[in-house]
């Protein structure tokens, strides 16, 4: 079963705690500035939301990097970058059409989101569970539960509707 | 370590920045933020000079656990000389801009001089440098971080600034970082703007990493997150109400102070309450709470973000002021409404929303409209003077009128920008002042909670609820509960909720974590931070320690234990309805127990004992 990391903007109070594990599983630093996920605070509105690489099945940044420096993570099919491969040309942060992945001026390489290898630390960091490592089929599961609860119920049930005789196949034939 | 190590000092006399290595064992002994800042504070200023002259320093300072993933530890304090009250002034903000100052890595700013021409700072990383405020002097904080924004091509930057109010001299100007965040009380905005500072603006990509045990630490960190996410209050109340939870609670037990503190219990709390910010509104549907926000690193959440009715006559011809936007808070929605008995919350909302935009401690503003409204409907201040307003208790109108003259500090919006107390005596009423040591009261009625009346008038910023919230005990019964209307054993409940509070307030924590957590919950993430060994027992030990050398700070300025007494209103006129009619504060009943465990003379001075004990 393969996972994926479920974002639900409405569950983040724009906390950083994600930002700090991310930064901190991966450069051993708490730095937002060096974070593979990113909550955006739309200040006006009242929102916030975290965003990340959401591991494209055909990945844009893969088939752009000329140098083969992006690769399928068998176990849980993140696209990693090798460091040591990677020569900073940004070609994929171009080709992402997410912008989720960065240049880090650091190092000279890129930095996107690996999924910890299966273990996102900013899911486990997430206070509120806005971040989650599900399911990749379930990953709008609940988005469309709520929507479908809001649907109008029968208010008392005085007249049952009555079954239907319905007819699939022609038994004739 | 946990500290960067580096201090920042700027001379705006001379127009320039350097760095210096900060005092590893003045660390030790005041851990960071509050205590270390007041012990630089102690150490380079004579505590009697001018608040507002160039001799005063104005210091912005993180704690070591800010910028790290301890939940809260977002966490920065302004420490300077207070022009409201004479005393040390030490306050308090989150939102992200302590953080972002540490992972530029800072562990403070000290400000010293005056610049000839209005300035702003701006740091990158290590680069910092002073620059020329002409496009943001003279304009509202909100204005200003637009225009910063646009200036430094960064959407990432972060930003404090002071506004109109404190240009104009308002003596109880806040710093307002990240739009509506706020070192809020005694006047810290004040004494910026008097240096000719418009703002900080900081960019930090280095982050913070020192951590002296990792493993450790995260353990630490994560079983306090846990904490706080199974305890009632900082796991439910404050993300759904926020403090506005205290509200309703408050003012059942009547200790809600109402109409400059005339009476216990407000009859329209409910209407301006957190639940009420919850109840859909009429015009749009939409209720005056947009969402919760958190602070950096903030696992709890309690941040209000609001909307005012775009029909309401506040803002109808002004669509500027109808986005989203910081939302009342307990002691805003208080002193704004309770304490001048307005009940409109879309009126509140707007007056807290100046408050933030031209940076005004919103409770000080809000008592002093009360005392003013006092002496209008007692007719010692008349229409002309306030410049047409009528100046009467409930009402809207008039709250508005002033908060707006006030931000802008215009008309009689001046006068209310000197504070109760001088108002007060300047018309010749000083007894209406609530205010200790000239800094006005918070929410909470000390008859009929006993124990706040000690810890208001023994705090060293003058009329405080944040430097020993004894509430918790006495109302909330955390970490036990103490009986309200008893003044037997509140002297030792004071001291203690100071001393631990002082800790708090020195590592970059939020002292909204002591609602579930004690110092044994602290101590784990501070000592797993930071170089040496943190028990509770040493940081007890550091709080009193602060405490003290605060003390002697005002003492020093000229303050006395004459100074540490409440209004006479609070001491002689019984409270009128609720659990405590008919009582008074007995806080001169608790102060000789209170200076006897302190180690103070009878006079309320420090022994030589207590100097030796704490090392001061």
């Amino acid at each position: 079963m393969a996972m994926a990391l479920q974002l639900e903007a409405e569950k983040c109070t724009g906390c950083l705690q994600c930002e700090m594990a991310c930064s901190y599983e991966n450069e051993g630093v708490f730095n937002p500035a060096k974070s593979r996920i990113k909550v955006f605070t739309f200040h006006e509105e009242g929102k916030f939301a975290p965003y990340t690489c959401t591991q494209c099945e055909e990945a844009w940044c893969m088939h752009a990097c000329p140098v083969e420096a992006i690769v399928v993570d068998m176990a849980t099919g993140a696209k990693n970058v090798l460091e040591d491969v990677c020569v900073g040309c940004k070609v994929c942060t171009i080709a992402c059409p997410f912008g989720t992945v960065n240049y880090e001026p650091d190092s000279g390489k890129v930095i996107k989101c690996d999924l910890c290898g299966g273990d996102p630390w900013c899911a486990k960091a997430c206070p509120t569970g806005a971040i989650t490592y599900v399911d990749d089929s379930d990953t709008t599961y609940e988005r469309m539960r709520a929507w479908a609860q809001q649907a109008p119920s029968a208010p008392a049930r005085f007249n049952p509707p009555q079954p239907k005789s319905v007819q699939i196949f022609d038994r004739e034939s | 370590m946990a500290w960067t190590g580096n201090v920042l000092r700027v001379n705006l006399t001379a127009g320039t920045v350097a760095s210096e290595p900060l005092n590893k064992q003045w660390a030790r002994d005041y851990l960071g933020q509050r205590g270390l800042a007041t012990k630089y504070l102690a150490e380079e200023v004579d505590p009697t000079v001018d608040a507002l002259g160039p001799d005063n320093k104005l210091i912005m300072v993180t704690g070591p656990l800010t910028g790290t993933m301890a939940s809260t530890g977002g966490r920065y304090s302004v420490v300077t000389k207070s022009p409201l009250t004479g005393a040390v002034a030490c306050s308090n903000s989150g939102g992200f801009i302590g953080a972002e100052l540490k992972m530029a890595g800072w562990d403070m700013i000290i400000f010293e001089g005056k610049s000839p021409q209005p300035v702003y700072l701006s740091i990158q990383n290590e680069k910092a440098e002073l620059l020329p405020a002409d496009q943001i002097w003279g304009r509202s904080i909100w204005e200003a971080d637009g225009i910063l924004h646009k200036l430094h091509q960064d959407p990432d930057i972060r930003i404090c600034c002071v506004g109109r109010a404190a240009e104009a001299g308002n003596l109880y100007a806040a710093i307002v970082n990240d739009l509506h965040r706020a070192a809020g009380r005694s006047g810290v905005g004040t004494v910026m703007a008097s240096k000719h500072l418009k703002a900080v603006v900081v960019r930090g990509t280095r982050g913070v990493g020192n951590i002296k045990d990792p493993l450790r630490f995260m353990q630490a960190t994560e079983a306090g997150k846990k904490v706080l996410s199974d305890n009632a209050v900082t796991g439910g109340g404050l993300p759904q109400y926020g403090t506005q939870v205290l509200m309703n609670v408050i003012n059942e037990m009547a200790a809600m102070p109402t109409r400059n503190m005339r009476e216990v219990q407000f009859e329209g709390a409910h209407r301006i309450s957190g639940e009420a910010m919850h109840e859909p509104r009429q015009s749009d549907g939409k209720p005056n709470l947009t969402t919760n926000a958190a602070c950096f690193a903030c696992t709890i959440a309690c941040g209000r973000i609001a909307t005012i009715d775009k029909g309401h006559y506040t803002v109808q011809n002004k669509p500027e002021y109808w986005q989203a936007s910081g939302g009342l808070e307990y002691e805003a929605a208080w002193a704004l409404g309770s304490d001048t008995g307005v009940d409109d919350i879309n009126a509140l909302t707007y007056a807290n929303f100046l408050c933030n935009e031209d940076g005004m401690d919103p409770i000080s503003f809000g008592a002093t409209v009360a005392a003013a409204m006092e002496l209008y409907e007692m007719g010692a201040l008349t229409k002309e003077e306030t410049g047409g307003i009528e100046l009467k208790f409930g009402s809207a109108e008039a709250l508005t009128q002033c908060a707006e003259l006030t931000a802008h500090g215009e008309g009689f919006g001046k006068e209310l920008g000197l504070g109760s107390k001088r108002l007060c005596e300047k018309y010749g009423h000083p007894d209406l002042s609530m205010t200790v040591k000239g800094q006005e009261f918070p929410a909470y009625d000390p008859r009929g909670i006993q124990g706040m009346g000690l810890a208001y008038a023994t705090s060293n910023r003058g009329a405080c609820h944040l430097r020993g919230y004894t509430v918790s005990s006495e109302v909330l019964g955390i970490p036990e509960k103490t009986d309200p209307l008893a003044t037997e054993g509140k002297p030792e409940l004071v001291k203690a909720f100071q001393d631990a509070t002082a800790v708090v307030d020195s590592s970059g924590l939020c002292v909204f974590t002591t609602f579930a957590w004690t110092l044994d919950d602290i101590a784990p993430q501070i000592d797993a931070a930071c170089d040496g060994e943190w028990t509770t027992e040493y940081l007890l030990e550091v709080g009193e320690r602060i405490w003290n050398l605060e003390r002697d700070f005002n003492l020093r300025a000229g303050l006395t234990g004459k100074d540490d007494t409440l209004p006479k209103r609070l001491r002689k006129d019984a409270a009128n309805v609720g659990p405590a009619k008919g009582m008074v504060n007995d806080v001169h009943a608790m102060m000789p127990k209170y200076y006897a465990i302190r180690g103070w003379t009878p006079e309320g001075e420090l022994t030589e004992q207590t100097r030796q004990r704490l090392g001061l």
